[in-house]
């Protein structure tokens, strides 16, 4: 394998510094053999700076923290091998988000308002007695419900999303797909007048202008166009019953 | 005016992981005020890596039709090597199916009981039509029955979703990317704790009538670890460097056999629990040779071990990255991998380009969890201070004694939460929290010296990132899965010029605001401290048990080591000083685990090398 010399050019900006003016600078890397933007930018953190700001935690494609633009597409940069990438590389962070620091934003404090004001959580009046049984499901129920929580809140369907990056309330194929996600779930007494409150608006489905670039760009592939679609059916009759 | 913010509250949790934010939640709906400190937003935890499982007696499947928790505290008992406490495994099993059907409750997606028919290595298994819609469980090593829940391969996932829904439902405060540098006390009680909000770079500090510490384990003081990359085992250091408080049995280091060579991403255990096979550079099935009756599904210390005996014979797979060996699931065929099995088969097709449906998997036993960690009594409460308690992968609680059942840590981190958590409100509603401002001034201004002295370089030039990279070598290199004296001494005396030079890093950067190397620099001391607290207590072991394997002593000693180490920081100590406190035995004396080097099951391992 031919080693390459790539030159990544990175965004940077520390939005604490108020003397700092966003600008871009390049790196220049050898490439390794089985290299992925991991490795890459911890090369670059430990070897030529610093002071660069990005962010991973389980380096596997599984947390969701290391969402970035990389060459304007937004993806996780954990998984992204350099060898699919050409010899220049450019890393943005992801709009929308806060940003805190050269590639790193703060998608966590987006994603817990969006759980708060979808009401995210399980809405029952049942008690939980620990002397029975579970309640039974069908184990095709739990998988459909399984579907919809796998989403990892890395926020790549909100940057690459026309909407999100206009409306700032907006809350993106995530938070539709969250809503989707307990609609299906049968331990969720909420009615569907009840999910309308929380997602039947311009902030929530009916913002959507259906581009689907959410849908392209989901790194792990959960199926947002369909979610948006039930949602959108379901919150539709839901209005037309108002 | 004081320079730095100041919170208080009634509990005070560090760490939002499992263990951590169910602790909050039984403290919270027990009408206390709870923040919860996090490195990362909380769902970003590493408990959501976790894959395969969680186990709990149900009984529901057909394979696991009469198991109950006697049958789950044996199994965790002899998973441990007779090292755990079986108070504590007793009070876990009995537990373990109330908090696996309140996560039932609260949302989780468990898989659930189908009334089919499937084959399973070779096997024909039928499942009860009367079960159905129950909770199902799945094969795991070194268990009777099969008892391992789960949602796909998603487990941890799940669990920590639906967690952290109950956590905003309650309206809990948590303040996420925060890292606590030390726990505020004055040798008797804890008070709180200084931290370092990683936005700003700002000192804060937070008081509580009681602190919690569920931060997790320390994978990545070895260069190869499943772990995330959080996991540099903060909370265990901050209590050491209290000096009052021990660390347990700290030498007792999990490997998992099958780590994705060479990111050493994790490959759950779940595949082989599903039916997967290990092969040799011969795609031969050599598990049913050493392990006749466990075959791939040994504990995890022992079918790491047998693969790396293989591969010492010569069987290994050579690769540029070392020699490893193959796991093969592509017979479990396509539907089952992309649906069961779907995280890792994206891990596999992501960092690997392979294609487990078609290729085989190329795996090496990889750094994976601790058993060891801050000593705490069965109520959670930590040895040495007032005030503080630690559950989780931080405590060594003991539950796992020297080798963790698979499925049994996801088990721990909700039943602990559920168990310890209620012993927290309790301890916290008649606490008091009475100290003097003068006392957090110090311990502030103690962290603002050394941040001043990282930032001038003050007293030396030591490159962190070059300290940490020979920690990580001196322990992947001599504190393995074959232990002796000679590389254990090497460690130990090479830890000790580490930690020396550790009291000697300046920065190259300006260190200014949220500075990520000034993050690391002001972890890397208490980070050798860890690896020097493993390397002595495994110099010291002499004896083999579990997960801690001495080629020089290759026998279970119960005579003399049926005891836990404990592994103290005296405040200025140059290395760590051991104590040992009787291991207790209740139920189940020490015997035959039914797998393993010591089994009369076993093959005679040696006779073909």
């Amino acid at each position: 394998m031919s080693q390459r010399e790539l030159a990544i050019h990175i965004f940077r900006y520390n939005p604490e510094d108020p003397n700092d003016e966003p600008k871009t600078e390049t790196f220049t890397l050898q490439e390794e053999e089985g290299m992925t933007l991991f490795i890459a930018l911890n090369k670059i953190r430990e070897e030529q700076d610093p002071t660069l700001k990005f962010d991973f935690v389980c380096r596997a494609g599984i947390c969701g923290s290391c969402g970035m633009l990389i060459n304007g597409k937004p993806t996780l940069a954990c998984k992204t091998l350099t060898k699919t990438l050409p010899d220049d590389i450019t890393l943005m962070p992801l709009p929308v988000f806060k940003l805190l620091g050269d590639l790193s934003v703060d998608t966590g404090t987006w994603f817990r308002d969006i759980s708060l004001r979808t009401e995210s959580w399980i809405h029952t009046d049942k008690p939980f007695d620990p002397e029975a049984e579970e309640e039974r499901m069908s184990n095709e129920t739990a998988l459909q419900i399984y579907e919809a929580e796998r989403c990892i809140e890395c926020g790549c369907c909100i940057g690459g999303c026309a909407t999100a990056n206009i409306k700032p309330d907006f809350i993106g194929a995530a938070g539709v797909n969250r809503v989707a996600r307990f609609m299906v779930d049968p331990r969720d007494e909420r009615d569907e007048q009840a999910y309308f409150d929380v997602v039947g608006s311009e902030d929530g489905i009916f913002g959507c202008i259906g581009l689907m670039a959410c849908d392209d760009n989901c790194p792990i592939d959960i199926p947002l166009q369909g979610q948006l679609a039930y949602v959108r059916r379901k919150m539709a009759a839901a209005g037309w019953k108002r | 005016m004081k320079h730095y913010d100041h919170f208080t509250t009634d509990v005070l949790v560090v760490g939002a992981g499992l263990a951590g934010e169910r602790a909050a939640i039984e403290a919270a709906s027990r009408g206390l005020n709870v923040i919860i400190l996090s490195l990362v937003p909380p769902r970003r935890s590493h408990s959501s890596a976790a894959q395969g499982g969680m186990q709990a007696a149900l009984g529901n499947s057909a394979m696991g039709k009469g198991d109950n928790p006697d049958v789950h505290f044996a199994d965790t008992v002899k998973g441990s090597d007779w090292g755990c406490d079986q108070d504590v495994a007793r009070l876990f099993a009995e537990n373990a199916p109330i908090a696996v059907r309140q996560m039932a409750y609260w949302g989780v997606p468990w898989n659930r009981v189908k009334a089919e028919k499937r084959i399973y290595d070779g096997k024909e298994i039928q499942e009860d039509p009367e079960k159905e819609g129950l909770i199902t469980a799945r094969n795991f090593g070194g268990t009777a029955k099969w008892r391992t829940c789960y949602t796909s391969d998603g487990t941890g996932h799940s669990l920590l979703y639906t967690m952290d829904s109950v956590v905003l439902k309650l309206g809990i405060t948590v303040h996420d990317r925060t890292e606590v540098l030390s726990l505020i006390h004055d040798d008797k009680r804890c008070f709180g704790v200084v931290s370092r909000c990683l936005r700003t770079g700002q000192l804060r500090v937070y008081t509580a009538r009681s602190t919690v510490i569920a931060t997790g384990g320390y994978g990545r003081l070895y260069g190869a670890s499943t772990n995330a990359v959080i996991n540099e085992g903060s909370g265990m250091f901050v209590a050491l460097e209290t000096g009052k408080v021990p660390l347990g049995n700290m030498e007792a280091v999990q490997f998992h056999p099958t780590g994705i060579v060479p990111t050493w991403i994790l490959i759950t255990e779940g595949a082989r629990g599903d039916g997967g096979y290990l092969l040799d550079k011969n795609h031969h099935r050599f598990m049913p040779d050493y392990e006749p009756k466990k075959k791939e599904l040994a504990s995890r210390d022992v079918v790491s071990r047998r693969i790396m005996q293989h591969i010492r014979k010569g069987y290994g797979v050579d690769s540029p990255h070392g020699p490893h060996v193959w796991l093969d699931i592509r017979h479990l065929g396509e539907k089952h991998i992309n649906t069961n099995l779907r995280e890792i088969a994206n891990i596999c097709r992501n960092f690997r380009g392979i294609d487990p449906v078609h290729d085989l998997i190329p795996v090496r036993p990889t750094q994976h969890y601790s058993m060891g960690g801050i000593r705490t009594d069965i109520n959670g409460i930590a040895y040495g201070l007032e005030g503080l308690f630690a559950l989780g992968e931080a405590a060594c609680w003991d539950l796992h004694g020297f080798n963790r059942l698979g499925g049994n840590s996801l088990a721990e981190t909700v039943v602990a939460g559920m168990v310890v958590g209620d012993k927290i409100a309790s301890y916290t509603r008649e606490a008091d929290l009475q100290y003097s401002s003068s006392l957090i001034d110090d311990h502030v201004g103690f962290q603002e010296d050394r941040i001043q002295a990282l930032i001038e370089a003050r007293n030396g030039d030591e490159n962190v990132y070059e300290l940490r990279r020979e920690m990580e070598e001196t322990l992947s290199e001599n504190v393995g899965i074959f232990r002796s004296e000679g590389p254990l001494k090497k460690a130990v005396s090479k830890l000790h010029e580490l930690l020396e030079r550790s009291y000697h890093v300046g920065l190259t950067s300006d260190g200014k605001g949220a500075n990520p190397e000034l993050a690391s620099a002001l972890r890397i001391t208490g980070m050798i401290k860890l690896a020097y607290c493993i390397a002595a207590g495994a110099l010291a072991r002499e004896e083999s048990r579990g997960s801690h394997y001495r080629e020089d002593f290759p026998a279970r000693d119960d005579d003399n080591w049926l005891k836990r180490t404990l592994a103290y920081w005296p405040e200025g100590a140059k290395e760590p000083v051991l104590e040992y406190e009787p291991v207790k035995i209740t139920e189940l004396p020490p015997g035959d685990r039914g797998y393993g080097e010591a089994t009369r099951e076993s093959a005679e391992s040696n006779s073909s090398s």
